[in-house]
């Protein structure tokens, strides 16, 4: 009993507190798209860090299962909107739709993770990355070619139903699944693979099954920020869903340190509102919009350098496998990573 | 059956520029067991230093037997130097640690190349960085048609002719180096084991370097076959080109010469039947779905050997 408690405690933490978010922040809508953005990257970075950082594998083609479940949930919530529920009323009704698809475009893209993971996850490290890009670009051409998807042009009328609420809800359940993964047996497994994979094997794990399953978890959320990201912008086009998003998030983890749920959070909110700090500020001091828009142009190649230069001057990332709460200023020394404490 | 002699000779003449890049990969990989994805990026340097230099010759002479060398010869260095550069600083400092730190390195390193040229740099009238608009290539082989066979059924462009030319002398170059020359043996030496190669006195470094330089040079050249046939220029042509000619390397068998250019004919081939019979706006996804069904069916590629992961 006292575990399964322990398990509601951050949900019953979060809702009153995301509760109370939404309604200071109702007169701010500048504000609310801003933390949406950084809700959604949040819930990518984290998820792709169970894959990236926990086990070691390296997949560059998130934004391929984020498009996933974008399109499905985007698909689904268009069709049902015009019928509704009969016996709900209509703002409930239209909340049950927006679960409704936001769970058929995770499932849809965990189906994919599925799909894609179980071959190409025997492969090693290298084929894994090229192949999770190659299907990146498989869906990208897909949608392209598809009527259902509105082709290049995207698809568009999808009904705004993200809230600051439900996006963050996302986000805990996502850092709580993480997290739970981390602390648990599925885990220790997980973070065998990463460190030796051959050992690991000769140890009785089956790499496979495990790789599968972190990927079929991390694809999972990738499709429910996809859902999320879809319902706040009402317009779902293929050129969202590029190599480019990818590697923004594959930046985030590395930078946050790979494996390192919080290291992935807090890269995940730098990186998104950097640039857009840059920008507002570049733009009030010179009131000029060329150079705002400069900013926008220059931020990819300095991702590229960021990376390699993480890797030459500190392979781990920002934290290294560790969480934020072991870090220096919170405790004297850190312990080693496989003593990590359990669940928050 | 004309159509379909067409197609042939289309896409083998696209299967041999896939090759030219193919063969950076395998080569690279040969010696550093890394998948250099940066390898397309250098390409794209080098198809724009080639434009760049063309621009600066006067029109008749960029067309001379002269202006294209030229052309070839000083885009193929400016990669060889960069493919030396990446490798001292990206690279070698991570020789020794875990691969996916240098897989990493590797990725942002391609970022990095492509996104800068997208950044429009002008500094005092010089053009540093090009900016993310496609350029028209100047057309330093005048396109004619070679060969006309019958009522205009089959048409073999002379830059079909050209580009599978200076790729057949390329590789029965490469193949005469790596298998007859003193040079070759080191790279053999390096790929089978680079510790045990140092120990017997081969320069291991220098091996590296030189195989990246090479590689680097034959990706400029490709780039500018490449160019010439599609005539346009763009930071992004490096990713998909790339690509495209990894997946030519892996179907071959990574590490493997011969391998490299049987995949890249094979690609070059099925991507022009796809776009000939189906429809075109399908041409890249191809690529990916014919790597997804190798890897899937014999993953060390057909020319590999899939060996055991020793501890």
């Amino acid at each position: 009993m006292n575990g399964v408690l322990k398990g509601l405690l951050p949900f019953a933490v979060a809702i009153p507190l995301l509760w109370l978010a939404q309604f200071l922040t109702k007169d701010t809508p500048f504000l609310v798209i801003l933390s949406l953005t950084v809700g959604v990257n949040i819930t990518l970075a984290v998820s792709l860090n169970i894959v990236n950082g926990m086990t070691g594998q390296f997949s560059i083609g998130h934004a391929g299962f984020m498009a996933v479940g974008a399109y499905i949930a985007g698909v689904v919530s268009k069709m049902t909107s015009v019928y509704g529920i009969s016996f709900l009323p209509e703002g409930v009704s239209d909340q049950v739709l927006y679960v409704v698809s936001l769970l058929a475009g995770a499932s849809s893209a965990a189906l994919f993770g599925f799909l894609v993971g179980l071959p190409s996850l025997r492969l090693k490290g290298d084929y894994l990355a090229i192949v999770t890009l190659g299907f990146g670009e498989i869906i990208r051409v897909f949608v392209q070619n598809t009527e259902l998807f509105g082709k290049a042009l995207g698809l568009s009328g999808v009904p705004q139903r993200t809230s600051l609420f439900s996006c963050f809800f996302v986000v805990v359940v996502v850092v709580v699944v993480a997290r739970r993964i981390a602390a648990s047996s599925h885990g220790r497994a997980l973070l065998a693979i990463r460190e030796d994979e051959v050992a690991a094997e000769a140890m009785g794990v089956n790499t496979t099954a495990y790789k599968v399953r972190a990927f079929v978890v991390a694809s999972f959320f990738a499709g429910l920020a996809g859902g999320v990201f879809a319902h706040y912008q009402s317009i779902v086009a293929p050129s969202s869903f590029t190599y480019v998003k990818s590697m923004e998030i594959v930046v985030m983890v590395v930078a946050g340190g790979l494996g390192s749920t919080t290291g992935a959070i807090i890269a995940a909110v730098v990186l998104t509102l950097l640039p857009e700090a840059l920008r507002s500020l570049f733009l009030n001091i010179t009131g000029d919009g060329s150079i705002a828009q400069r900013v926008e142009q220059i931020r990819m190649p300095i991702y590229g350098l960021l990376l390699v230069i993480i890797m030459l001057v500190r392979p781990q990332g920002l934290f290294g496998t560790q969480e934020i709460w072991q870090v220096w200023p919170f405790r004297k020394r850190a312990k080693p990573a496989s003593t990590t404490p359990g669940a928050p | 059956m004309s159509e379909f002699v067409q197609h042939i000779i289309n896409g083998l003449a696209s299967g041999t520029i896939y090759a030219l890049v193919a063969l950076g990969y395998t080569m690279v990989y040969g010696v550093l067991k890394l998948i250099n994805f940066a390898h397309g990026d250098v390409m794209m340097v080098g198809v724009y230093v080639g434009y760049a230099t063309s621009r600066q010759l006067e029109r008749d002479t960029s067309q001379s037997f002269f202006g294209v060398t030229l052309i070839f010869l000083v885009a193929m260095m400016t990669c060889a130097a960069l493919g030396f550069f990446i490798e001292r600083f990206a690279y070698r400092p991570l020789r020794e640690k875990p691969k996916l730190t240098a897989l990493i390195t590797a990725i942002g390193v391609s970022f990095f190349l492509s996104y800068s040229f997208q950044v429009e740099t002008v500094v005092g009238g010089l053009t540093l960085l090009p900016g993310a608009a496609p350029k028209a290539f100047p057309e330093i082989i005048k396109p004619t048609e070679w060969l006309v066979i019958g009522d205009r059924d089959i048409v073999i462009w002379n830059w079909q002719v050209i580009s599978i030319g200076i790729a057949a002398v390329l590789m029965t170059g490469l193949q005469y180096l790596v298998f007859k020359t003193r040079f070759g043996m080191a790279m053999r030496a390096v790929s089978f084991d680079h510790r045990t190669a140092g120990l017997m006195g081969i320069p291991v470094d220098k091996v590296i370097s030189f195989t990246f330089m090479l590689g680097s040079a034959l990706a400029a050249g490709a780039g500018i076959l490449y160019a010439i046939k599609d005539t346009l220029v763009q930071p992004l042509m490096g990713v998909t080109l790339g690509l495209k000619a990894f997946v030519a390397a892996v179907i071959g068998g990574i590490g493997h010469v011969p391998g490299a250019v049987v995949g890249a004919l094979a690609l070059g081939l099925v991507e022009e039947f796809v776009v000939g019979y189906g429809s075109s706006t399908w041409r890249d996804a191809v690529a990916f779905g014919f790597l997804i069904l190798v890897l899937l069916v014999r993953p060390e590629g057909i020319f590999g050997r899939m060996t055991a992961e020793k501890v």
